[in-house]
């Protein structure tokens, strides 16, 4: 420090050269704090500008979609169709990664999309908040049915009892079968299991290991690909909730468990532990491992034969239901779509009301599921739709989808939290580090918790906006 | 006060005006809502409702925020000390003037330029429990003993063991920052120490670890506050997930989806304030410990 004592100082007494004298500096800090107003203003944070909605005398409205890839090009084309047909809206499609996060974010603050792509699982999340709008008046308004659309669908868009999103692109799931594997283990190819205990036993048979005892083939295993851990309880007749309450630890559910404890009692769980870590997380590409033929069974949705067709054109397989536990219930499948919503505050709800329109008719939904290889939310379906598609096994996925025994995650709004209470209960139990019924035993009581939780925030915040608007 | 330093006051406030709007924006404002928020019941989508302590009674009562409390602080016992030895060592050998020196410091750099995805995607083909090339390498040795190499990402007892082998992949910058440290120590003291007979060690422990106290010091702290926001790696690893059986649930994962995939922003914020105090109290424990043993020179 001493050298700098020592130095010569720049100007007398002040050390800073007096701002009166040097008008340069002023002239330089004001330009400054223009500048920085100007940056913010930009950003609007200080001045919110009003933007262009009309170009060409034509209104804009904007989209967020989740899709890319050939799914995103499936969209392109129905909006390009739209803008094309008439000269009234131009629809802008912005293609956005997240998308459940940034229309949270969008929305919350006061500028959200005209349009935005949901997961229906998701759906009852924005809409217990109140982030979407209703669009049973906007149906009415445009004398749009309902009942065009199958029933699992809208329900699914429905959250007490009213409807924040129409479906876009559904899907169901079933079994997927390698049949060159069926005919090497010495089963019918074309004889998939019908009860979930022949789908066990195929399942024994379809199983190898190497010299060595390590697993090389397995027939089933619950945790390939490991997406919807939740699940299993309804193939033995059981449910996550009843509109009311969390029933996972009903009878039903609790002997799902048990059978899925089965697998890595069967083949080890250290065993089975160290062939998954070998195939997980490995779905869209060749190493998937139905596509090498490690795992002889899967459940898989609608999407699964074109993913087939790019990663292993070769392979022979077959699609079937899924077999249930319970005699009599036939047809579970696990149903799911995504949706299109109008966000809370949109600008243009009656504009963008005009896209879903166009949409979700028979023509805009058969291009978009075409595109995405999926079926389409509707009663109707063109033969040509029937024809023209690339899955053999469609009209199957249809009817699961039509089927009373269909479901789909349950309308909470704490859905997420619930799934991800299943989550690693699921992987306690196929470690072997808990047993199927305190696995079972904790998550509901961690859930039910939760619930309680969460109606006593609803009431609580209901109780708030009554008073703040009397 | 006289006219001229109010004038100077003046001028200087309005220079650093823009400093002072963006900190009021982006950062005083931010941090003053969160507190408020973490007293409430806060959805975003939603006016936040008061609800006074509730949140903080719940965490302190939630097995899965003690859980990710314990991941977390696991990681940081581990990757903090292997971290600073090993960037100190790798210093150390950096910094001994072999041919082709600025070479081998680029190649150790390297790893810290690479995008956090790109690593994660990397190392859970190179940890992949059936194919990886490290259990490849591992097995080699450990067949013949009669053991197997551990399946690291799908086992709940090596999965985090996995993550600190990742992250300790960027110790680069500690390591820069050391070296910077070792070419500031004077060349007259280690000439000193051996006209005095100090060997390798001695030198190394008398005069190179004092001298470079200052910077272990820095990295110390500043990786003790990164390894306790350890976030990016696993997130990418486990899909937001923390699995298998939230065995890589860290705090700021944990944290996060309760922000943004629960919708449950109070909450979210009561964790964050208990987090910052937590880095505090153990930054303000680690300057207690250090007071005594860090050296400044000069």
């Amino acid at each position: 420090m001493g050298e700098y004592r020592n130095r010569p100082r720049l100007q007398g007494r002040g050390g800073i050269p007096s701002l009166r004298r040097a008008r340069p500096f002023r002239f330089g800090a004001a330009c400054l704090v223009l500048a920085s107003v100007w940056f913010l203003s930009g950003c609007n944070v200080i001045i919110p500008q009003p933007r262009d909605d009309y170009v060409d005398g034509r209104l804009q409205i904007t989209y967020w979609e989740k899709w890319t890839g050939f799914e995103g090009e499936a969209i392109r084309r129905v909006v390009d169709r739209f803008n094309a047909k008439q000269d009234r809206i131009r629809v802008n499609l912005v293609t956005m990664s997240q998308i459940d996060r940034k229309a949270l974010v969008a929305i919350a603050g006061g500028d959200p999309p005209d349009l935005v792509g949901l997961w229906s699982a998701g759906l009852s999340q924005f809409a217990e908040k109140r982030a979407l709008m209703p669009l049973e008046p906007f149906m009415e308004k445009a004398g749009m049915p309902r009942d065009a659309f199958l029933d699992v669908f809208l329900e699914q868009n429905t959250y007490r009892g009213t409807l924040y999103g129409l479906p876009t692109t559904p899907a169901s799931t079933a079994l997927h079968y390698n049949k060159r594997l069926f005919r090497e283990a010495g089963l019918d190819p074309d004889r998939p299991p019908r009860t979930l205990a022949e789908l066990d036993a195929m399942a024994a048979k379809l199983t190898r290991y190497d010299a060595q005892g390590r697993l090389v083939q397995v027939g089933f295993t619950p945790s390939e690909p490991g997406w919807w851990h939740w699940s299993w309880g309804y193939w033995f007749g059981g449910a996550l909730w009843d509109g009311e309450r969390v029933t996972f630890d009903t009878p039903e559910n609790l002997a799902a468990w048990e059978w899925l404890q089965g697998y890595p009692a069967k083949y080890g769980a250290e065993e089975l532990r160290r062939f998954q870590s070998g195939i997980a997380g490995q779905f869209a590409s060749p190493q998937n491992a139905f596509f090498t033929e490690r795992v002889a069974m899967i459940v898989q949705g609608v999407w699964m034969a074109s993913f087939i067709d790019t990663y292993a054109p070769g392979l022979e397989w077959g699609a079937a239901p899924f077999p249930s536990a319970a005699p009599g219930l036939d047809n579970v499948a696990m149903v799911e779509c995504d949706s299109i919503c109008i966000p809370a505050g949109a600008r243009h709800p009656d504009e963008a009301f005009e896209f879903i329109r166009y949409l979700c008719s028979q023509e805009g939904l058969e291009l978009l599921n075409m595109g995405h290889k999926k079926f389409t939310p509707l009663r109707e379906v063109s033969p040509e739709f029937l024809a023209n598609h690339p899955n053999p096994y469609i009209e199957l996925f249809i009817e699961l989808a039509k089927s009373p025994n269909a479901f789909y995650a349950p309308l909470m709004s704490t859905w997420y939290e619930y799934n991800d209470e299943i989550t690693p209960a699921f992987d306690r139990v196929m470690f072997g580090q808990a047993s199927p019924r305190s696995a079972v035993t904790q998550v509901q009581e961690r859930v039910s918790g939760m619930w309680e939780r969460t109606r006593t925030s609803i009431e609580r915040r209901e109780r708030a906006e009554k008073e703040a608007a009397p | 006060m006289t006219n001229r330093e109010r004038r100077n006051l003046r001028n200087g406030l309005l220079f650093i005006s823009p400093w002072l709007a963006g900190f009021a924006a982006f950062t005083a404002y931010p941090l003053g809502a969160s507190l408020y928020y973490s007293l409430c019941d806060y959805s975003v989508l939603k006016p936040p409702v008061f609800v006074g302590g509730a949140n903080y009674q719940e965490l302190l009562l939630d097995p899965v925020f003690w859980k990710s409390l314990s991941n977390t602080l696991y990681f940081a016992v581990f990757f903090l000390p292997l971290a600073t030895v090993l960037a100190i060592a790798l210093a150390l050998l950096l910094n001994t003037g072999v041919r082709g020196m600025t070479v081998y410091r680029t190649v150790f750099f390297l790893p810290s330029l690479t995008p956090l995805v790109a690593l994660g995607i990397l190392w859970m083909w190179m940890l992949n429990g059936e194919y990886g090339v490290v259990n490849y390498v591992l097995n080699l040795v450990l067949n013949p003993l009669g053991f197997q190499a551990p399946i690291w990402l799908q086992s709940t007892a090596w999965s985090k063991p996995a993550i600190v082998l990742m992250s300790l992949w960027g110790v680069g910058y500690a390591v820069v920052i050391y070296l910077a440290g070792l070419q500031d120590i004077p060349r007259q003291l280690y000439e000193a120490a051996e006209l005095d007979g100090a060997r390798w060690f001695a030198k190394l422990r008398h005069i190179t670890l004092p001298l470079l106290s200052p910077a272990i010091f820095f990295n110390v702290v500043m990786g003790l506050i990164g390894a306790l926001q350890v976030f990016a790696l696993p997130y990418v690893l486990t899909d937001g997930t923390g699995g298998p059986a939230r065995s890589t649930l860290f705090y700021a994962m944990h944290l996060y989806n309760a922000a943004f995939r629960y919708l449950r922003m109070g909450y979210a914020c009561a964790m964050a304030w208990l987090l910052f105090l937590i880095i505090l109290a153990l930054t303000l424990l680690v300057y207690r410990v250090s007071r005594k043993r860090v050296h400044y020179a000069g």
